[in-house]
């Protein structure tokens, strides 16, 4: 994998009918590293990663990877939704669901292959909950459910992987193991994107964050972008659970 | 009890009648599976409403009066769609409005044809299971083994669009074609339905079965199998029934699909309303 790739947000907007939801967002996400896409509730965070793979079209601005618009090569890209998307009473399995992550590798009318058993055997045990693989998925506590979907993610074998408030409402034993996970695939040079949405002590983890409050606030390492100014720009007077030492 | 079972087959007519409803009730629970899983139970509703006017018009029109109901119910799709991507109006009463409407026109229309033509609105309304014919029967096998065959070849992909439509797209999954797909499969599986349980009481047979199973599986395919079997055996319940007792056969299969459905509600061993309560009296 190419270290030096990098994913090229052009000034990205997004309108929803007449309501402006993120206007002209544009920074450079540097493959290998750990990026956090902060900012409060109705900021445009999830609206930027949607934006991002096509999942909510633009109003302007572009994606490119390598030579390519990211949106033509979703079969590079692991996303995971945030919980509250997914109808958990869904008739499935754990096993069923980790699955779905090798459909694109798949192909159309084939059935999955024992590599793809093998993978998704793999993954989870990665998460650490292969002995739920036959559970229904209505019957798992919150971190299980990350856990599923990030199991499913790894099945992918993707390059980017974006993941939307994967820490909300998870227990700390799953939030060490999403990180975990999260820094290794950073260590192999994967693009690693994550919506995040406090200023606790887990953003100690990113190493680079994207600050956004309907735009762009700032972009940089977790350094740069910590500073008092720009998280009164964003945040204004009320700083949920900030801790400048995170910085 | 073996004379009581063989007496009615050997009409030739009750032999086409058991077959089209044991078909019907295997093709209807299967898709009625994704229309429940996708909280899209309302759907099948609008759709079958909306089938009667292109029946009436293929009428008029000398053509395949089948035909002519699968345009008129995949229109009425397209229609919903259209009316809810192009204003604010939710899916659901997008729905209300066009499959009533369809629905008038279908009545209006039939109305105006019954005065010269010995057709029958009830028919339509509740199906004519006993008076089905052998190409009837023969079409009906068609759609059946082409629904089954579309579902086996797809299930994957079907699977995550119908579970995480989001995901599915993230995955680069023709996500607009899946959903087109399966409008054309449930328009297929209730026009197949029409002669044995009308478009009142198609909804039953695509939902009930499936309910009943989901109460007692937890795997869509499992779901699909089990609703099938349920459904097969309302069918052949109801139609014992109505030749017996003198019921009409429409809601006779009905009626039996909703007992299962009712045991399976009070009786599930996970989500049974009575032994839920033993577990938690225990």
């Amino acid at each position: 994998m190419n270290s030096a790739s990098h994913l090229a947000v052009d000034h990205l907007g997004v309108q929803y009918r007449m309501v402006k939801a993120l206007s002209d967002v544009t920074c450079s996400i540097s493959a290998g590293r750990l990026t956090g896409i902060i900012g409060p509730n109705g900021a445009g965070k999830s609206t930027l990663l949607k934006a991002m793979l096509g999942l909510v079209l633009p109003s302007s601005g572009q994606v490119i990877w390598g030579e390519r618009p990211l949106h033509q090569q979703l079969d590079r890209v692991a996303y995971i939704p945030q919980r509250s998307q997914i109808d958990w009473t869904y008739p499935a399995t754990v096993w069923d669901v980790v699955l779905m992550g090798r459909i694109r590798k798949t192909g159309w009318l084939k059935r999955y292959s024992t590599v793809s058993r093998r993978l998704a055997v793999a993954a989870l045990e990665r998460v650490g909950i292969l002995e739920l693989r036959d559970r229904p998925i209505g019957q798992l506590s919150g971190g299980q459910q990350q856990r599923v979907f990030l199991a499913k993610a790894l099945t992918e074998e993707a390059e980017i992987f974006c993941l939307d408030e994967p820490l909300a409402g998870i227990d700390k034993k799953t939030e060490a193991i999403v990180f975990d996970i999260l820094h290794e695939l950073a260590a192999t040079g994967h693009t690693v994107l994550v919506v995040h949405h406090d200023l606790g002590q887990a953003i100690t983890n990113f190493d680079d964050l994207i600050l956004l409050n309907q735009e762009l606030i700032a972009y940089g390492t977790r350094a740069d972008v910590l500073t008092s100014s720009n998280i009164q720009r964003a945040f204004g007077g009320h700083v949920p659970f900030f801790d400048s030492k995170a910085a | 009890m073996w004379n009581l079972l063989a007496e009615p087959l050997q009409a030739s007519f009750m032999q086409r009648s058991l077959l089209t409803a044991v078909l019907v009730g295997i093709v209807c629970a299967t898709v009625g599976c994704y229309l429940m899983v996708q909280r899209l139970a309302l759907l099948g509703d609008a759709i079958s409403h909306s089938v009667l006017p292109g029946l009436v018009i293929a009428y008029i029109i000398g053509v395949d009066i089948f035909l002519g109901a699968f345009i008129a119910g995949i229109l009425s799709t397209v229609v919903i769609a259209w009316i809810h991507t192009q204003t604010q109006i939710k899916e659901d009463a997008a729905m209300g409005i066009v499959f009533s409407a369809f629905f008038a026109l279908g009545i209006t229309l039939i109305t105006i044809v019954q005065k010269d033509n010995k057709i029958d609105l009830n028919h339509f309304l509740f199906g004519n299971i006993l008076s089905v014919t052998s190409r009837e029967v023969l079409n009906t096998l068609g759609i059946t083994l082409l629904v089954l065959v579309v579902i086996l070849l797809l299930y994957k992909e079907l699977m995550l669009y119908t579970f995480d439509p989001i995901g599915a797209q993230a995955a680069g999954l023709p996500t607009n074609l899946l959903n087109f797909g399966l409008m054309v499969l449930i328009a297929l599986t209730i026009v197949a339905s029409l002669k044995a349980v009308g478009v009142i009481l198609v909804l039953a047979m695509l939902i009930t079965p499936g309910a009943t199973a989901y109460l007692l599986v937890y795997r869509l395919h499992r779901m699909m199998i089990l609703g099938a079997m349920i459904g097969v055996l309302s069918s052949i319940t109801g139609m014992y029934l109505s030749y017996y007792y003198n019921l009409p056969s429409g809601p006779a299969i009905v009626l039996v699909a909703f007992i299962f459905f009712l045991a399976a509600l009070l009786f599930s061993p996970s989500q049974g309303i009575l032994t839920r309560s033993l577990h938690q009296a225990s």
